[in-house]
């Protein structure tokens, strides 16, 4: 969502650095609630969608670039999203602690993987992060420590993938802030990207999730590779000021180019003045318009 | 960023009852009406794209203006009453009642953490969304502010916000917004309420 701005904080009010004294469990299920950013968590976001991304020139190129007949390669079909596609996906949490088995201690604290998302393991051990010459994997490597309440973990050494579905890039030099925020059966996520060399500043989400003690899966069937339409070599792909959708986003929503394809001041409210005089409301809503029927979130 | 398309609800658990009332939206009906602000009352407000300025207004409240709407929120702390009885009842209105909470961890007599949870009542009808997906006086909302510190430095304060509805929604509609604190008043640009903007 657009990212705002206040002027005067709380921040006298609020605790926010004091010594890590009162952990809380985190451990069960958490069904996914989600009722923003529907598409982007649902069957993706639509072509050429980067509104809010504080992209620089060669990650909206590279964004500029993508088919999304991409993952549909078969060097591809199998790939797991980053970790970043806990943001960005759609799916429901499982949260459970590895203990030392002599002292009962936490070693880390563990995020159930999806059938497009390995398993994030947060060491709470305090053992360092590898080398930045050290392998990197969508999986990357987590650590985390907790303030009071909150527990704040931060991943490094993940592979080139995605921000978005649609192709939004994020390189092997990101980096994933999550902050765990527990209120009662309610969990939020803060979830901040850093990336030197698509972004030019942090890119933020929130979401949230409520327990559930119907368990969540902590993955899904194993990935077969078959042929979806794409043969082996071929990489799809569009060439400079060659992608098609270019102007979707316009034609559905009535949001122009220099708005979808993002750029920190996208992120702020103040980027609206520039698009205000050529806004005009959108004709009725004919696709991906909801609700959610009964029984969906 | 922009207003929805008419009839784009995309992820709000609607009733059917909802989705009839929505369907009608006119803004130019709501114009007419003086009820241009029905997208800017408490349960969406921290939706709208907007600076925030938060300040002390007395011991015991805290005040919290939007540029957007030119709309100011009272967050009342201790054993506040909402006015009534023979004070009068001036009926629900657009920000609602609202009471506020610290929620702080301790370890020993020591705060190490802390949110703020904040209950809100009393609360005139209108929208969720601009495209008049509505909400009705029967609706409460919850919010808990948390202050998250970004390794570049940056403060941003996360609101997650529950708002229930009898009426119109199937069941709590649960969102989060974020917003990035800023030394100054730099873009601070109160404006007139509207329903198509």
């Amino acid at each position: 969502m657009t990212r705002n701005k206040m002027s005067l904080s709380l921040a006298m009010l609020l605790c926010v650095a004091f010594p890590a004294l009162a952990e809380i469990d985190l451990s069960g299920s958490w069904t996914a609630k989600n009722h923003e950013d529907n598409m982007e968590r649902g069957a993706g976001p639509n072509p050429d969608d980067w509104a809010g991304l504080p992209f620089n020139e060669a990650g909206r190129e590279k964004a500029l670039s993508f088919s999304q007949s991409t993952i549909s390669m078969p060097e591809r079909i199998c790939w797991f999203q980053t970790q970043w596609h806990i943001a960005a996906g759609p799916f429901s949490l499982k949260i459970w602690s590895e203990n030392d088995p002599l002292t009962g201690k936490i070693n880390a604290w563990v995020l159930g993987g999806w059938e497009t998302r390995a398993p994030m393991t947060i060491w709470m051990d305090g053992r360092p992060h590898p080398s930045k010459n050290a392998p990197h994997d969508q999986t990357g490597f987590t650590t985390g420590s907790w303030n009071g309440d909150v527990l704040t973990a931060y991943t490094t050494h993940i592979k080139t993938g995605y921000m978005r579905r649609n192709g939004a890039p994020s390189s092997d030099q990101a980096t994933i802030t999550i902050t765990f925020m527990r209120h009662g059966d309610m969990l939020t996520l803060a979830l901040v990207m850093e990336d030197p060399v698509y972004l030019t500043e942090p890119y933020i989400l929130t979401r949230s999730y409520m327990s559930t003690p119907t368990p969540v899966a902590v993955a899904g069937p194993p990935c077969i590779v078959g042929y979806e339409g794409v043969e082996e070599g071929r990489v799809p792909h569009y060439l400079p000021a060659k992608n098609p959708f270019i102007d979707e986003m316009d034609k559905i929503y009535h949001i122009p180019r220099e708005a979808s394809l993002g750029g920190a001041e996208t992120m702020y409210p103040d980027f609206r003045d520039k698009i205000k005089d050529k806004f005009v409301i959108p004709p009725k809503c004919t696709r991906n318009c909801g609700a959610p029927v009964p029984g969906q979130n | 960023m922009v207003t929805p398309a008419p009839g784009d609800y995309q992820s709000v658990p609607m009733t059917m009852a909802a989705i009839k009332i929505a369907d009608a939206w006119d803004p130019a009906k709501d114009e007419a009406a003086g009820d241009q602000c029905k997208s800017y009352g408490a349960p969406a407000l921290l939706r709208v794209p907007e600076h925030l300025h938060i300040t002390w207004q007395d011991d015991q409240t805290l005040r919290m203006d939007a540029d957007a709407g030119k709309q100011t929120r009272l967050f009342h702390f201790g054993d506040w009453k909402a006015p009534g009885g023979a004070q009068g009842d001036a009926g629900p209105t657009l920000q609602g009642d609202s009471v506020a909470q610290w929620e702080i961890q301790r370890a020993g007599p020591r705060p190490v953490n802390g949110s703020l949870k904040v209950t809100t009542s009393h609360l005139k009808a209108g929208y969720l969304r601009k495209n008049g997906v509505p909400y009705s006086e029967n609706a409460g909302l919850t919010e808990y502010y948390d202050l998250v510190k970004e390794r570049n430095g940056d403060l941003l304060m996360v609101v997650t916000i529950v708002v229930t509805d009898p009426m119109y929604l199937r069941e709590p509609f649960i969102i989060s917004s974020h917003f990035k604190k800023q030394d100054g008043d730099a873009g601070w640009n109160p404006t007139a309420c509207s329903a198509r903007w």
